[in-house]
């Protein structure tokens, strides 16, 4: 190791994995449901690219990715939560990886709701 | 990148419990899965809730399962990894909520007093990967100090910090490093004593198991400070996990640069060795241990010259617990003020407990100085078990005393543990209740220190002896007034003239228990009893005619056919072939069975 520079490298390649491992209350917890249904319509690739994508933007000390059971509505799967402290719960459907990175960059970043991927934006009532 | 990290501890109580064979299997059911790529599996070291291993976080939602088994793996990965959906059954019970929620590990009461400094990397780190360490900060401390630092803005950090030493002896760190900074040499050494050797504690090993790295920065930061280039950690053989952390650790920093020449770009260079000891509890003793790296038998001397001036090889060193080096890098990472904002006026920051005896939740915890014994039992610990009464706490091991329960509210710090006849000691912790007998307790710890004495002064090797005669005598209802008498005298003879620490602290489990249980120590000379039924020589087992209904259980399982006695009669024990191991007692169902 010749210099701090170096040193610093490292720990923000590790660090987004490490923080992963907190336990913290303010965090926003954005669950993506994986029971039969979830994964049947593709879930997993959503997930992954979602955790991915958290990773590698250092975001892990602020969200997590977390999955989920069924939560009943298997026709809208695969179905995204974002629970932000404090605020009320966002039920995005029939995501799809791109849609969900863009979830990721305008309402997890951004901090607007991606109003007509939402359940309620889809008009169901 | 990995979407999920499953923590499983490799510490080890952990390992003793079958975690390897838990991550083995873990590993091949997620590859069966087709997991790999998205789930890592982690070994970490100890989480402190030794009691209830192997134990396993699974990440990001911090699941915490204990006593996990290998049959459960395939249902945590299909369930769990695969699916989301928490096995409930394996939950830590403490993380559900009366309504069946699960709530954070922070917030149960084993975690939410607890403060993390010295342990902050056990659990969370993989400790064979230093590439973790440098990810929670790691050596950044050690970068800060050789670029930004002089050698006495170090030690005045440290001096500022309040750091005392936390093998026991409560010395201000920062005092010592300056000591041994003031003599000029041409070779200066420092040393880490891992020889952790009282009965019940184990935070070094956990330490070293868990995050050794952080012990080899302080230990490069300390060479920094007092101008040495070698640092040799002693470590007991007996800790094998221990030291094979520690091996990889050495490789990998040298690997990196972090111990060698010219660290960091700076003219500072420095290495570290092992030194393996074969367990003799003396060499815990620092001269003792620095004999014993000289490659002597492992004998103390007299003090001074004090390390600091005379130490290894003859030369200036300074000597530090594992512990003490641990909170080290966070000190100089955060700065003094926030390590002294912790703790009382004297005793600064956290101390780590060996939590053992009779109590719920067994393990290590960390607290700020300063906590109460009762938060410490009753809220972290979880209470008493059996709904027994709390009777006394002993600390320091064989060198320190019991804390009665009229002492339950007392701060723990160094000071007020001295106050009250006991000691911090390394933070064993064993909690005792009403059926152990404290002339019983003494005489165990004297057993130890006379098995561990070296024999070079003769306070020590003989007096701790004779103490020992004289408390066996007690237990076995022989002694007399007199004898009592003769002991308290040899207890005040052997602190004041034995040559180090181990026989000067002897006597402390006899003094502190007669402080507080003069009584027991009475009611077995005169009485010829034993209050808590414990040494066998003055109990009887016997059968209350009344109760005991004759089923011949009894009969049938004592091991020296004592009881005797005809189906659906009374039976009775024939006190001259009793052995008293208490097999009758806990085969009766009528309770008929008492001890007298």
């Amino acid at each position: 190791m010749k210099s701090l520079e170096e040193l610093r490298a490292i720990r923000e390649k590790m660090q987004s994995q490490v923080s992963m491992r907190a336990e913290d209350h303010a965090h926003t917890r954005v669950v993506v449901g994986m029971a039969t249904c979830g994964i049947a319509s593709g879930a997993r690739p959503v997930l992954t690219r979602l955790s991915t994508l958290v990773q590698e933007r250092n975001l892990t000390d602020k969200i997590s990715v977390t999955q989920t059971g069924c939560i009943g509505l298997c026709q809208y799967e695969p179905i995204v939560e974002v629970m932000e402290p404090g605020k009320p719960k966002i039920t995005y459907i029939k995501m799809t990886p791109d849609k969900a990175e863009e979830v990721l960059e305008r309402h997890l970043v951004g901090g607007h709701v991606v109003e007509e991927y939402t359940l309620s934006g889809a008009d169901i009532k | 990148m990995y979407r999920s990290h499953v923590l499983v501890c490799g510490g080890t109580g952990c390992t003793s419990s079958g975690s390897q064979q838990i991550m083995e299997a873990l590993k091949a059911e997620i590859e069966k899965n087709g997991l790999s790529e998205e789930v890592s599996v982690v070994q970490t070291g100890c989480h402190g809730l030794c009691a209830l291993g192997p134990i396993m976080i699974i990440y990001p939602d911090a699941t915490f399962y204990s006593m996990v088994k290998v049959e459960d793996i395939p249902e945590i990965v299909a369930e769990h990894l695969l699916k989301g959906r928490v096995v409930t059954r394996l939950l830590y019970n403490e993380t559900v909520t009366p309504a069946g929620n699960v709530k954070a590990l922070i917030d149960t009461d084993f975690y939410k007093k607890q403060h993390r400094i010295a342990l902050r990397n056990c659990g969370i780190i993989n400790p064979e990967v230093i590439e973790e360490y440098i990810g929670t900060g790691g050596y950044e401390a050690l970068g800060k100090v050789l670029t930004e630092m002089t050698p006495d803005d170090v030690i005045q950090c440290l001096l500022d910090s309040g750091l005392r030493g936390r093998g026991g002896g409560g010395f201000p760190t920062g005092l010592k490093w300056k000591l041994a900074k003031q003599n000029d040499a041409d070779q200066k050494y420092v040393c880490c004593n891992a020889d952790e050797g009282d009965p019940g504690a184990f935070m070094d090993r956990s330490v070293l198991e868990g995050d050794p790295h952080a012990v080899l920065e302080a230990m490069a930061i300390a060479g920094y400070a007092i101008g040495a280039s070698q640092g040799y950690i002693y470590v007991r053989a007996e800790y094998p996990i221990a030291v094979q952390r520690l091996k990889i650790a050495i490789k990998q920093a040298r690997e990196m640069e972090l111990l060698g020449n010219n660290i960091f770009g700076s003219d500072f260079s420095f290495d570290i060795d092992l030194r393996l000891g074969a367990g003799a509890f003396v060499c815990g003793e620092e001269t003792a241990l620095m004999t014993s790296i000289e490659g002597n038998r492992g004998e103390p001397r007299p003090r001074p010259p004090f390390p600091a001036q005379k130490g290894l090889f003859g030369k200036p060193t300074i000597l530090n617990n594992v512990e003490t080096y641990a909170n080290i890098p966070q000190i100089i990472l955060n700065g003094p003020e926030w390590f002294a904002s912790m703790g009382t006026e004297k005793s600064k920051g956290t101390k780590v407990f060996a939590l053992g005896g009779k109590i719920h939740n067994t393990g290590l915890v960390e607290i700020p100085m300063g906590t109460t014994l009762r938060e410490v039992i009753e809220e972290i610990g979880g209470g008493i078990p059996n709904g027994k009464k709390f009777k006394a706490a002993q600390t320091g091991g064989p060198s320190g005393g019991c804390i009665p329960a009229e002492h339950f509210d007392i701060p723990i710090d160094y000071d007020n543990l001295i106050s009250i006849g006991s000691m911090m000691g390394s933070g064993g912790l064993i909690v005792m209740d009403e059926d152990d007998c404290m002339v019983d307790i003494a005489k165990f710890f004297l057993e130890f220190t006379v098995e561990e004495s070296c024999g070079k002064c003769t306070p020590c090797r003989v007096g701790t002896k004779r103490m020992l005669e004289i408390l066996t005598k007690i237990t076995k209802g022989q002694a007399t007034m007199e004898d009592l008498d003769k002991l308290e005298e040899l207890c005040y003879y052997i602190k004041e003239n034995s040559l180090c620490g181990l026989g000067q602290t002897a006597p402390n489990p006899v003094l502190s228990t007669l402080r507080y249980f003069r009584d027991e120590y009475e009611a077995h000379i005169k009485e010829k009893r034993c209050p808590a039924g414990v040494c066998k020589a003055l109990l009887s087992y016997r059968i209350d005619p009344d109760k005991c209904r004759g089923c011949t259980l009894c009969a049938r399982n004592c091991p020296n056919n004592a009881i005797s006695g005809t189906v659906r009669n009374p039976h009775v024990i024939d006190q001259d072939k009793c052995i008293k191991c208490g097999a009758c007692m806990e085969k009766c169902k009528f309770g008929a069975i008492y001890k007298k």
